[in-house]
């Protein structure tokens, strides 16, 4: 789709909107990042259709200067179904969050992911309910006080990631905010995808859950906290005398301290691979978890299967083939009838 | 060969029943398919339960199927079946108080045992019973349809599977029907021993009719006197399903359906699935609110978007639905009512969801509802919702019911000339382009579609500006918006014909009726003014908007009466609209009307009033 003609900035895909979320949200520079990528990608920009459900991350659409539109409470993945399976050539992108996308719109999720349609979805996890004020979100941690549990969350939470592989995806990958450089980087890569791109963007709530992601956030503590995930790299973490690895033996990961000049594979320490058959090594990348571990930012499957509507539009073009364009006449005389004079 | 009477008759209706697993619907599907290649007029009414293998020899378990032929105009599949073939004991219980008396009765003896009757809750044999109040022909159904395949080999089991044809061959040689119709079915369906069984039982069933002293007289029907043209039998979801298809071939723009498995609405996905040579994409969804999303999805990319579903799925798609109504988009929502309340009655039928489509959502989010009056008027009637929907850029409710959804009629193939084109022409031009500036004449906002250069605009469920439709949380912009869509809604109105009186122009009882009741009604009214009772009616397809001479109809009548399967949801809306005395006539029993029983209310009425 990519088109040399097309030269679009940053700027062209603002809107004159005033963009109404808090201020120090995560979702400023999530959006900043988003436009700036757009450009690169070729597409003009009528070709684009964003579409959210309901929540602080889904007024998304209202700030990008393409097609989009603002649906209901957890079903984006399906409107962006809808549009996709008609129109697959469309760059469509779905804007959700914990609580839109893994709440009441679980099920929707799950199906798009599993039918493989060739959009993006960016899941905005902040782990709570930010425009009903404040509530604990399906992502929030056990023991969370909000104002819908004074005594502590005693509800299990579901991992984004963990759900996605769960599903079959054959790309998920996680980013950080206010991480630019790989927020944009992420988003290519869910670009060049082809079937669902499924892209947890942990997102920081400064009103109602502030810090919860701040460990990755900030550039100091970065290092050690994230493990950044690098196709056909081991996977180590820390910076100079705390260098870790993460092993992976029966599924299980356990981290190895690692000297500085040590050689991470001869210690046994996993080497990435997101191309791996089986969703296994995935979940058990998934399962890493602070504060026992880093959380993996990066990557984590990228497999490649036909799309659903690239699939649907093949079965048009077959049947159009074998039995001809439709022929409405002959629909309507099919089959026994008789005449009367 | 005994010498053998033929007697002729106007008309007949005849009831096929047995265990859900007898094949009961084909048997009748079959029998249906020749007598509309007789030329007969006919209509259907299949009855079955709404689980797949209740089981055996219950009443639970029964099924049935209704014929009613003639060779006069007819518009219901009659109120008493003439003759019943029972299957077993179950079959005869359930159904023997609707025989006509005098009627025929044909069962199969070989299933009147101790154990089947007492399955059946019969403390004795019925049939001796039996014998004084109708023709009871007792026929070894089972044994005369072994020995007919006894050199094929075949087990027991599967050898009594194809009874039901050894039962059809007998009523098409009763009936004078052609067999050719059913032979050609079996050749291209069936191989090997199973098509060579059915093949030899449906014409051992002729040869045993001819011979046997069972059956003195064959009866003729002849072929009706109706309007010239070439016609096919047709039920009114796959009438439905063809209208979806013709709407994208005759607007020019695919059609997206968006779909959840639901009783009795399935059949309209599946029929579609096979259109794909017509452009039209189906997509199972994963549930109801999926279901409709896509179809509005797909309408926002520039598809015919439509979903099809029942009463339970339709409260689950109400919240979409407003926001198609918020964001203005075309799509088409189908009904086909079943029996309720909740889960209800699946395979059985009902009027219940008017109220629901009209109010079923939150604040005032006014939809356009059409009701189709008869199985091939679902054709015409999805033809007529998406023009009427890209036109006014609106949702539009059709609302079917089960009873259109499968019996079936003989339906005038239409001219493809004749049906109404609107071809979709999508927005394209970019200056001063304003997402919510709306016609002047039907108020419909531009249906700008991803993909056009300039005209990138965002849409949503929020509160909108007038004009530009950018978020506005302006008190009065906000009443002035909810005024105008409802103002569209009613300029519809403009595109429905006048409604016409059956009957006469004014005085005495005027009857109302809407959706799959019109046969009963119509038939009704035909037989009070043949006996000179002063009674009209009309028939609504449109509902909202009304036409807009109905008040004025209305006003010229003494009484109303509006039948309804509901508990009076019409009466109700026109008692609010036009402050008239409308009294609603309820049934709400999973069944259709009966003639005589509007017969008997229209006599009452009149009575009353006299
Ligand atoms: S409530 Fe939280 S998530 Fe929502 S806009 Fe404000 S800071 Fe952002």
């Amino acid at each position: 789709m990519a088109d040399a003609a097309v030269n679009l900035t940053q700027k062209d895909f603002a809107t004159d909107q005033d963009v109404r979320w808090c201020p120090g949200c995560g979702d400023y520079s999530i959006l900043a990042n988003v436009q700036r990528v757009m450009p690169e990608f070729g597409i003009p920009r009528e070709n684009f259709v964003f579409i959210s459900g309901i929540g602080c991350s889904s007024r998304f659409p209202y700030y990008m200067n393409t097609y989009g539109m603002h649906t209901i409470h957890g079903r984006a993945p399906a409107f962006a179904a809808g549009v996709k399976a008609s129109r697959p050539e469309l760059s469509v992108w779905v804007v959700t969050g914990d609580g839109d996308g893994l709440s009441i719109g679980g099920n929707h999720l799950l199906h798009a992911i599993r039918r493989n349609i060739d959009y993006q979805i960016l899941l905005f996890n902040n782990r709570v309910y930010g425009l009903t004020k404040g509530q604990y979100s399906p992502t929030s941690r056990i023991g969370m006080k909000t104002k819908s549990t004074p005594d502590g969350s005693i509800d299990y939470p579901v991992d984004p990631i963990k759900f996605a592989l769960g599903a079959s995806a054959t790309f998920v990958a996680r980013t950080v905010d206010v991480d630019a450089k790989h927020l944009q980087q992420t988003l290519r890569r869910a670009h060049e995808h082809k079937g669902t791109a499924f892209v947890e963007i942990l997102q920081n709530c400064p009103v109602f859950n502030d810090n919860e992601w701040i460990e990755v956030e900030n550039k100091k503590t970065r290092s050690e906290a994230a493990l950044v995930l690098e196709d056909g790299q081991p996977l180590v973490t820390g910076s100079k005398g705390q260098r870790r690895g993460i092993r992976i033996e029966n599924g299980i990961p356990s981290v190895v301290k690692l000297g500085d000049e040590e050689d991470p594979v001869a210690a046994g320490v996993a080497v990435h691979n997101e191309r791996h058959d089986s969703p296994a090594y995935a979940f058990a990348l998934a399962s890493l978890e602070r504060p026992n571990f880093p959380i993996p930012i990066g990557v984590f499957r990228s497999v490649e299967r036909p799309a659903y509507d690239e699939m649907l539009s093949n079965q048009v073009t077959q049947a159009i083939e074998k039995r001809g364009e439709g022929d409405l006449h002959a629909l309507l005389h099919s089959g026994d009838t008789w005449t009367v004079e | 060969m005994p010498n053998k009477k033929t007697e002729e008759l106007e008309g007949v209706a005849i009831r096929f029943t047995g265990d859900s697993g007898d094949g009961m619907q084909l048997t009748g599907t079959k029998f249906t398919e020749s007598t509309a290649l007789a030329g007969n007029d006919l209509a259907t009414l299949p009855d079955y339960p709404a689980e797949i293998r209740a089981p055996a020899g219950t009443l639970a378990g029964v099924s049935g199927f209704q014929i009613h032929f003639s060779s006069k105009e007819i518009s219901t599949p009659a109120d008493q079946p003439d003759v019943l073939v029972a299957f077993n004991p179950a079959a005869l219980r359930a159904n023997i108080d609707d025989v006509r008396p005098g009627g025929m009765v044909i069962v199969n003896t070989d299933a009147f045992n101790d154990k089947a009757l007492a399955r059946a809750g019969y403390d004795e044999d019925p049939l001796p019973a039996l014998r004084d109040r109708v023709k009871l022909v007792e026929i070894p159904l089972t044994r005369l349809n072994r020995e007919a395949l006894k050199d094929l080999n075949l087990s027991y089991r599967d050898a009594d599977r194809s009874k039901n044809f050894f039962a059809l061959g007998i009523m098409f040689w009763l009936y004078h029907r052609s067999m050719d119709p059913t032979l050609r079915w079996l050749e291209s369906r069936f191989k090997g021993d199973i098509r060579e069984a059915n093949v030899r039982v449906l014409n051992a069933g002729y040869a045993f009719a001819e011979t046997t002293e069972m059956f003195p007289v064959s009866y003729v029907i002849p072929s009706a006197k109706i309007q010239p043209g070439t016609y096919r039998n047709i039920t009114g979801n796959t009438a439905l399903a063809w209208g979806i298809a013709a709407a994208g071939t005759l607007n020019d723009c695919p059609v997206f359906l968006g779909a959840y498995p639901i009783t009795p609405a399935s059949d309209i996905l599946h029929e579609l699935a096979r259109y794909r040579q017509f452009g039209v994409r189906t997509f199972q969804a994963e549930d109801e609110i999926a279901a409709i999303s896509t179809a509005i999805g797909a309408s926002f990319a520039g598809m015919l978007g439509v979903t099809t579903t029942s009463g339970p799925g339709f409260v689950l798609k109400q919240e979409a639905l407003g926001l198609a109504v918020m964001t203005e988009l075309p799509l088409v929502v189908v009904d086909v009512q079943r029996g309720g309340p909740s889960t209800g009655m699946p395979t059985k039928i009902e009027q219940g969801d008017l109220l629901m489509a009209l109010y079923g959502r939150n604040s005032d989010c006014p939809v356009a509802i059409l009701a189709p009056s008869s199985p091939g008027d679902c054709f015409h009637i999805m033809i007529e919702a998406f023009s009427l929907a890209v036109k006014y850029m609106t949702p539009v409710v059709v609302l079917s019911d089960g009873y259109l959804a499968n019996s079936a009629e003989p339906w005038l193939i239409p001219d493809i000339a004749s049906l109404r084109r609107s071809p979709v022409k999508h927005h394209t031009e970019i200056s001063n382009f304003q997402p919510y500036e709306r016609n002047p004449e039907t108020l419909a906002r531009p249906w700008a579609v991803p993909g056009t250069k300039g005209l990138e605009h965002r849409i949503g469920g929020l509160g909108k500006d007038e004009i530009t439709g950018n978020v506005s949380y302006d008190p009065r912009n906000n009443e002035r918006m909810i005024e105008l869509r409802a103002e569209k809604v009613a300029r519809i109105a403009n595109d429905i014909p006048p409604i016409e009186v059956n009957g006469q122009d004014q005085g005495g009882l005027l009857l109302v009726g809407w959706g799959s009741t019109h046969g009963a009604i119509y038939a009704a009214v035909k037989e009070a003014r043949e006996n000179g009772l002063n009674v009209s009616n009309i028939h609504l397809r449109h509902l909202n908007p009304f036409p807009s001479n109905l008040a004025d109809v209305l006003s010229r009548f003494d009484q109303i009466l509006v039948p309804e399967l509901n508990q009076g949801q019409l009466s109700r809306i026109l008692r609010a609209e036009f402050l008239l005395p409308a009294v609603p006539m309820i049934k709400q029993q999973g069944q259709p009307f009966q003639i005589s029983e509007i017969l008997e209310r229209i006599r009452a009425m009149l009575r009353e009033e006299n």
